[in-house]
């Protein structure tokens, strides 16, 4: 019921009479507060979502964040936020924010079969450095581990990757981020021997085409397609093509939709590369100076497990990542079967959509983008598909030019600036270097202040590895933070839930709130998040952006920077190494691994007197040091000189991010192009200096089909992904009151024909099955996703519908990352 | 209104059971509620007012899914946490077309249209370009309504929510929505 207006005025006045009556009348206006009170304190932070990397103003009132909006002096987003950015407002109040560590306990005592019980954060360490040194003493360094995240801090990925590698010397440390993007990592890698994109987000303002490869804009990226959405609009002839297999809200701006057959997008690639050569537009001269030529190996297996049929038999699993030198014509050749008439035989599009979107590369005279994110990340090819999509922007040269280039778009905030850059990777090292090359090794261990030796050179288990190696109880001590594998891994049930339950394994998860995957561990440690924190995100376009802490965390919840600092502190160094490398170094003896890793003349260097005096700062006062800068300023070493260079600590605190290279304090826009690239010299024009030769890499890769496809008894293609109000498990969004509501729980959203034909209505409850699980989930045939018929499109974001029991855990056979797109699966009513 | 709340809160506690079930542990009686999966009811459990709960993991049971719930169309609308969040949509959207061809939302809230419909113009930033100057017409960067504006239905919060806008923060709750 609800009164009227009139109704409602007169209830006020009389309210405002009766306060009146009460109280003193203060000299101001009686219903707006003035002067000191009414102000908030604005700072600036980063988004905590997704990779775009918008910049936002959080508005704090005596310690709790009030409000926030999109920050107006921001590149970035320009006073935008979308939804969820909106509401961050809320993401840290949801009521279950856990603070204290929590074990598993009979008797007093661990029991992995006990209940969840209350300790002290002493408590919580002494168990977690007895399993650790037990499991250390029982089979060494490769039998620990731990799964971070895309999402951690710069300091906190950097601190890790000094814990796992050099203290604790083991390589079993991956992010979430293996899961997002390391298809992109090795495309650019093979292509380009560099990571990372060449072009940033002004060429939105400029191209004339933009055509999204597996990536729903709309809704992931969306305050990137506000850019897109407005050149779109604006600029008169500019065109967007969407390719996806369903159609979804990024269709609404398409003007060339094309909704392929899963995997096919292979076919669609080498027919638009086929299509160039053969209307005689490839820039040739771009092409002589710039690109070598290769073939990549075939028939390379899906990343199963080696027991698995489809790996036994694949041909070149065990050299995925091999290649040989070949001519252009011989290119030429290798793609020449991919004909239009192919292409739509496979990829089920209409000719003239197809010869559209080819038209968009070959014209010489459109400038044109290329977007992609998980359609092509998470695919069993996805390394071939980013290299693909290279091949074309290079035959052109459309490529580094303000308008025009491919553009990896990447899924969570540090995606790059953490994982990529800091290198969290079981592969990686800062800077783009590997542990598998004894010369990066010794970089790393003289900036580390390490004897020679000290990291392992074999490379450790990536995320889906680390679920089996787990369940096969080889991988026994296992941290886990910031992220919720048990939601978002693949065949969750069957790979992933049984190694936190072994009880060969002691299993810790840091999280702020009790996520499935925290209510698989046996302890579970309360962690403090955002802007209860200072920290640095990397986003999609290079662009660093560090924040201050602005508010406290809840009583009793830490940072995993002080978390995985405070940890090192239990490690007496020989206890972690042999006496062969303590030799090498014996002034290290009697020292702990925090003294060794974090008390090393570098990383506390820096006094608490250069800590901005407007904002406390937690780890830096319980450590006596300004620990983020000294973390900063020593990672930062690695990068400056060779072509990562970060600005000084101070300057990212003044500016809304800087890309990298920061070089004299400016910052580069397009990579590997003489006049905007400070390392490509006057009169080499263009110079992909990644690669020894400078030169870039076109591969020959052919069409292969995904791991699984519907059959007779699994009758539809299963894809996963998100919705623009929840951010990857909802973890964070659902517990904010109006983003739940928007979007309260997960939906199959199915062709309404083939709804009719399996006797389902809209609403009704149904099975979504595969040989591995299943959930229950409820019909959705009129929402914002249209799939064709035979597929369908189930988001992860729901606790209660855990899709990913369902998926697949194939993954690219060189990157290593799922394949969440692709699985077949039957569809039953309940109760039926 | 209050009676609205009132309401909203009663129905959020007789939520709570039914979201819990089959998770419930043995350990965990009734009035001890428990936390399972992010579902969490108040009370004086032994972790900041819960209980983690520690067997039947939710991966390992059948849950069932929940029902659909219903869209709020009342028209009314929401008091807002802060001056920058975008209002909800306090009304059925399904079916809109925001397209190339057309931006059926623009059709009432457009400054143009809002005589004859009488709901609310866009907010004048919705008039500015990326570069703050204000156009003739509905800045393009704008366009799709949805990237910001969502409708809400009466699914229960997960979990309460214990965010409190700046004047419940400065103890002076006048219209302050929790």
């Amino acid at each position: 019921m609800f009164l009227s207006r009139r109704d409602y005025l007169k209830a006020q006045a009389a309210a405002a009479a009766a306060a009146a009556a009460g109280i003193s009348l203060p000299a101001s206006a009686a219903n707006i507060l003035t002067g000191e009170g009414a102000k908030l304190n604005w700072s600036k932070a980063p988004c905590r979502f997704c990779g775009t990397g918008c910049s936002v103003m959080v508005g704090v009132k005596d310690g709790r964040v009030v409000a926030t909006h999109g920050d107006v002096k921001a590149e970035v987003n320009r006073g935008l936020n979308c939804v969820k950015g909106y509401f961050l407002s809320k993401i840290m109040y949801g009521e279950d924010r856990l603070n204290q560590p929590l074990l598993r306990m009979k008797d007093g005592k661990f029991d992995k079969d006990g209940e969840f019980e209350p300790i002290t954060w002493d408590a919580a360490f002494d168990i977690m450095a007895q399993k650790w040194k037990e499991t250390l003493k029982k089979k060494g360094p490769t039998a620990v581990g731990m799964f971070g995240s895309g999402q951690w801090t710069i300091y906190e990925g950097y601190a890790a990757s000094k814990l796992m590698k050099a203290g604790l010397r083991s390589n079993n440390l991956d992010p979430n981020a293996r899961h997002c993007m390391a298809s992109a990592v090795a495309g650019f890698m093979r292509t380009f021997g560099m990571d990372e994109p060449m072009g940033c987000y002004d060429d939105m303002e400029q191209a004339d085409a933009f055509v999204l490869w597996g990536s729903n804009m709309a809704e992931m990226h969306p305050i990137l397609w506000t850019r897109v959405t407005d050149r779109r609009l604006s600029h008169p002839g500019c065109k967007v093509a969407v390719l996806s297999t369903f159609e979804h809200r990024s269709f609404d701006l398409a003007d060339i939709g094309l909704v392929f057959t899963p995997g096919s997008d292979l076919a669609i690639l080498n027919y638009i590369a086929n299509h160039i050569i053969k209307t005689g537009r490839v820039n040739k001269e771009f092409v002589e100076k710039h690109c070598n030529f290769k073939r990549g190996r075939d028939d390379i297996g899906y990343g199963l497990r080696p027991d698995n049929p489809l790996e036994k038999k694949a041909k070149n699993a065990d050299k995925a990542n091999d290649s040989d030198p070949i001519t252009f014509d011989e290119f030429a050749k290798f793609v020449e079967p991919y004909t239009l008439d192919k292409a739509h035989e496979l990829s089920g599009v209409p000719k003239n959509r197809l010869e559209a979107l080819a038209e968009l590369y070959a014209d010489p005279k459109v400038k044109v983008v290329s977007f992609w994110t998980m359609g092509f990340n998470q695919h069993v090819r996805g390394v071939w598909a980013n290299n693909l999509v290279y091949n074309i922007h290079l035959l052109t040269g459309k490529i580094s030019q303000p308008g025009s280039g491919p553009f990896s778009l990447t899924g969570q905030p540090s995606a790059c600036g953490t994982a990529r850059e800091v290198g969290t990777f079981s592969h990686r090292l800062p800077a783009d270097m590997v542990v598998t090359n004894p010369e990066h090794r010794k970089h790393a261990e003289e900036i580390w202040k390490l004897p020679e030796g000290t990291i392992p050179d074999k490379v450790g288990y990536h995320a889906v590895q680390q679920d089996r190696m787990l369940k096969d109880g080889k991988l026994n001590a296992y941290w886990v933070m910031c992220n919720n594998n048990m939601q978002t891994a693949p065949n969750t049930a069957k790979e992933t839930f049984p190694g936190y339950r072994n009880p060969e394994n002691f299993v810790v998860v840091s999280d702020p709130y009790p996520t499935v995957t925290a209510l698989a561990a046996d302890l579970i440690l309360p962690t403090a998040m955002w802007v209860e924190k200072e920290g640095g995100y990397g986003n999609a376009e290079r662009r660093t952006q560090l924040w201050r802490q602005l508010v406290d965390a809840p009583d009793g919840a830490r940072s995993d920077l002080w978390q995985i600092m405070q940890f090192s502190k239990r490690f007496q160094i020989e206890e972690v190494w042999p006496e062969e490398l303590l030799n090498k170094k014996p002034e290290l003896r009697g020292k702990t691994l925090y003294d060794v890793l974090f008390r090393n003349g570098q990383v506390d260097r820096f006094p608490l007197s250069d800590l901005d005096p407007n904002y406390n700062n937690f780890e830096a006062k319980e450590a006596g040091f300004y620990v983020q800068k000294g973390l900063f300023e020593e990672y930062a070493a690695f990068g400056r000189g060779h072509g990562h260079d970060l600005a000084p600590f101070e300057q990212y605190h003044q500016e809304r991010g800087l890309r990298w290279p920061v070089v004299d304090g400016k910052e580069t826009k397009w990579r590997y192009r003489e006049g905007s690239d400070p390392y490509v010299k006057a009169g080499e024009g263009m110079r992909f200096y990644g690669n020894k030769d400078g030169k870039a890499n076109v591969f020959a890769l052919p069409y292969e089909p995904p791991a699984e496809a519907p059959d007779a008894d699994y009758p539809f293609w299963l894809s996963t992904g998100r919705v623009i109000e929840h951010w990857h498990s909802g973890s964070m969004t659902m517990r904010v009151p109006e983003l739940r509501k928007a979007f309260p729980n997960a939906v199959v959203f199915m062709h309404p024909d083939d709804a009719k034909e399996l006797n389902v209505r809209r609403g009704q409850e149904v099975r979504v099955t595969s040989r591995r699980g299943e959930v229950r989930v409820r019909v959705e045939t009129r929402g914002r996703n249209k799939p064709p018929r035979g597929l369908v499109f189930v988001p992860f974001f729901d606790q209660t519908v855990l899709i990913n029991k369902v998926t697949l855990d194939a993954t690219d056979p060189i990157s290593k990352q799922t394949d969440y797109k692709k699985c077949a699966v039957k569809i039953t009513p309940v109760n039926a | 209104m209050k009676t609205r709340f009132l309401i909203a809160a009663l129905a959020l506690l007789a939520g709570v059971p039914a979201l819990t079930i089959g998770v419930a542990t043995n350990g965990v009686a009734a009035d001890k509620p428990a936390v399972s999966s992010g579902i969490v009811s108040s009370g004086t459990g032994t972790v900041g007012g819960i209980k983690v709960p520690s067997a039947n993991h939710p991966i390992t049971l059948d849950v069932p899914a929940e029902a659909t719930h219903r869209e709020i169309t009342d028209d009314q609308k929401r008091v807002r946490n802060y001056a920058d969040q975008p209002p909800l949509i306090p009304h059925a959207i399904r079916d809109y077309q925001i397209d190339l061809n057309i931006n059926k939302c623009l059709t009432c809230h457009d400054r143009r249209n809002t005589a004859g419909s009488q709901a609310p113009m866009l907010s004048v930033t919705h008039f500015q370009d990326r570069d703050g100057q204000t156009l003739g017409t509905v800045a393009a960067r704008r366009y799709f309504c949805t990237q910001c504006h969502v409708p809400q239905t009466d699914a229960q919060p997960i979990v309460p929510n214990s965010f409190q806008d700046f004047d419940s923060v400065l103890g002076h709750a006048q219209g302050g929505q929790k």
